[in-house]
């Protein structure tokens, strides 16, 4: 029998470099994914968090005079962003009225009839809904709620626009999550003389919530940030409005309209911190639920 | 008529009064090929019947045909008729029916999300039925009782049933499907996933369940078949080959493919 041949020295040195140049390099490219983030916060930071006081949360948007009177003494802008952040809870939270019996619904469908025709259908209408512009969707928003329903601009109009783009991801996620869930724990439901819809809704779904709440809490982080659709429906207010056929504020709102007047162009850092942070704190929640009630 | 064998082309024992009777039982997967063959057999009220066989024999088709359970998966076909203390399981309502015949599953399946308490009597609260705390705590404590787990989770018992080991999980389950005092509980396999301490403890435990309930057992261990049960079915291909006393069938085989799966030919 032979020997197994030795490796050179030199060329197993060589190996070994080259490993640790590929690993050090995999490491610093990934690095650099994280940097935009970091950025993003640290300008934020740094810009924004001078105007952050208690009558930033508490106060509605000042007008043009104030902020100016108060910029040409050197003051911060007085007011807040009170009117965006209840505009923009009011509009999400009827986004979430609209879209999650809809889309748990529309999951479950899928996931009883993994491979019927009309599954298909809906799996890839749910796919291009995803890909929608949002200002498309803000858009047919307008044509339906603006001009017929509510006859002006309003919430409403609004969340309606933002629950489209919410559903795809409330759709996909109740369908992975329920698929994810063992089947046998469906079958001990059933085996039990339980009928169906009450294993689906009291044996399934709770199995499943981790998933769920993931996907609705994703959802409405994607949708915190939206402008466009906003733009064409909530339009934006001043005050606090908590009516939902009126117009309505919202942060996102808010920035755009800080960014058209010099006067109060600087609210936009802290409002962007604020929209920022609040986006970053509900994925942070999603992913601590996904993890804490992973299903066994 | 009792043990006496029936020779028509198998040997297959029959019963007065069976507990359960199967009528030319035929199920199929696809179109070409049945799972079950055509089986015809009765169950002995307050015995172990276990059915043996090598994989995809159709043992645990067959088993699941009982409780109607192949209802959640349309494309399955199932052909003859089951009865039910003489009732047609076809004609009863499939919830109802599977409130008198409980399952146990291969692995262990309590619910997730509900404590050891509520996962005995999930049967009760996910059908809705109201009972008052006292006959709630009554049903927890015989049905842990009875399947010897009170004393290891008496002071655990608002737990996650999910924390308990495999074997008491199993136990748990079987406790979840005594509650409701089914005639008869299907058993797929129930010891498959678990050690052997913790399976010497289930068949122990079945023994004792032969009192009060009927009891079927799907196994692929022949030496478990032959320690715990009284009658058993041997199937292969999905037809019945052989059905008799589990004494009979181990020592003097009729079928020669009998003899040749428990000498260890094939399987």
């Amino acid at each position: 029998m032979k020997r197994i041949v030795e490796i050179d020295k030199s060329v197993l040195r060589r190996r070994l470099y080259k490993d640790k140049l590929f690993y050090y390099a995999v490491i610093s490219l990934s690095a650099i994914t994280t940097l935009p983030l970091i950025l993003i916060i640290v300008k934020l930071l740094e810009k924004g968090v001078r105007q952050i006081n208690l009558s930033f949360f508490t106060q509605t948007t000042p007008n043009t005079l104030e902020a100016m009177v108060a910029k040409a003494n050197g003051d911060i802008i007085p007011g807040g962003i009170l009117n965006g952040i209840t505009g923009s809870l009011l509009i999400v939270l009827f986004a979430c009225i609209i879209a999650i019996p809809l889309g748990v619904l529309a999951g479950i469908y899928l996931y009883e009839n993994q491979s019927s025709k009309f599954s298909d259908v809906i799996r890839n209408i749910t796919d291009i809904l995803q890909g929608v512009p949002s200002i498309i969707l803000g858009v047919v928003a307008y044509n339906w709620i603006v001009v017929n329903i509510t006859r002006g601009f309003s919430a409403i109009a609004g969340s309606v626009a933002l629950s489209i783009m919410m559903l795809p991801m409330i759709i996909r996620s109740t369908e992975e999550t329920l698929k994810m869930i063992p089947s046998t724990i469906k079958e001990a439901g059933i085996a039990l003389g339980v009928p169906y819809h009450k294993v689906l809704f009291r044996v399934l779904i709770p199995s499943g919530l981790s998933g769920l709440l993931t996907g609705i809490l994703l959802g409405i982080s994607r949708i915190l940030g939206e402008t466009a659709p906003l733009l064409m429906t909530a339009l934006g207010s001043s005050v606090i409005n908590f009516d939902i056929t009126k117009p309505t504020s919202a942060v996102p709102l808010l920035i755009w309209e800080f960014y058209n007047d010099p006067n109060l162009v600087d609210l936009i850092w802290s409002s962007s911190l604020f929209l920022m942070g609040f986006v970053l704190f509900v994925n942070i929640i999603a992913k601590r639920i996904a993890k804490k009630w992973k299903i066994h | 008529m009792e043990d006496t064998l029936m020779i028509k082309e198998e040997p297959v024992i029959t019963f007065k009064n069976p507990v359960l009777l199967m009528e030319d039982l035929s199920v199929s997967y696809t179109e070409d090929a049945l799972a079950v063959d055509n089986v015809s057999a009765g169950v002995k009220r307050n015995s172990i019947t276990a059915i043996m066989g090598p994989s995809g024999c159709g043992k645990s088709t067959l088993l699941r045909a009982i409780n109607r359970m192949h209802e959640l998966y349309p494309n399955i076909k199932i052909t003859g008729r089951i009865y039910l203390n003489n009732k047609d399981i076809t004609s009863m309502n499939p919830i109802l029916l599977r409130r008198k015949i409980g399952m146990v599953f291969q692995s262990p399946n309590p619910f997730p999300t509900m404590n050891i308490y509520d996962n005995v009597i999930a049967g009760f609260k996910l059908n809705g039925v109201r009972l008052k705390k006292i006959e709630k705590d009554e049903i927890v404590e015989t049905s842990l009782r009875e399947v010897a787990l009170w004393d290891e989770v008496k002071d655990s018992l608002f737990k996650r049933g999910t924390f308990l080991s495999g074997g008491q999980q199993q136990r748990l389950c079987i406790a979840r499907a005594l509650a409701y005092k089914p005639d008869v509980i299907l058993m797929d396999e129930p010891t498959s996933a678990l050690d052997p301490v913790a399976t010497s403890k289930i068949e122990d435990l079945l023994v004792k369940l032969k009192e009060n309930f009927t009891i079927i057992l799907v196994t692929h261990n022949m030496a478990q078949a032959a320690r715990i049960s009284d009658y058993s079915m041997f199937m292969y291909l999905g037809k019945l080959i052989e059905y008799g006393k589990t004494k009979n069938l181990f020592t003097r085989p009729v079928n020669k493919k009998t003899e040749e799966y428990l000498t260890g030919k094939f399987g």
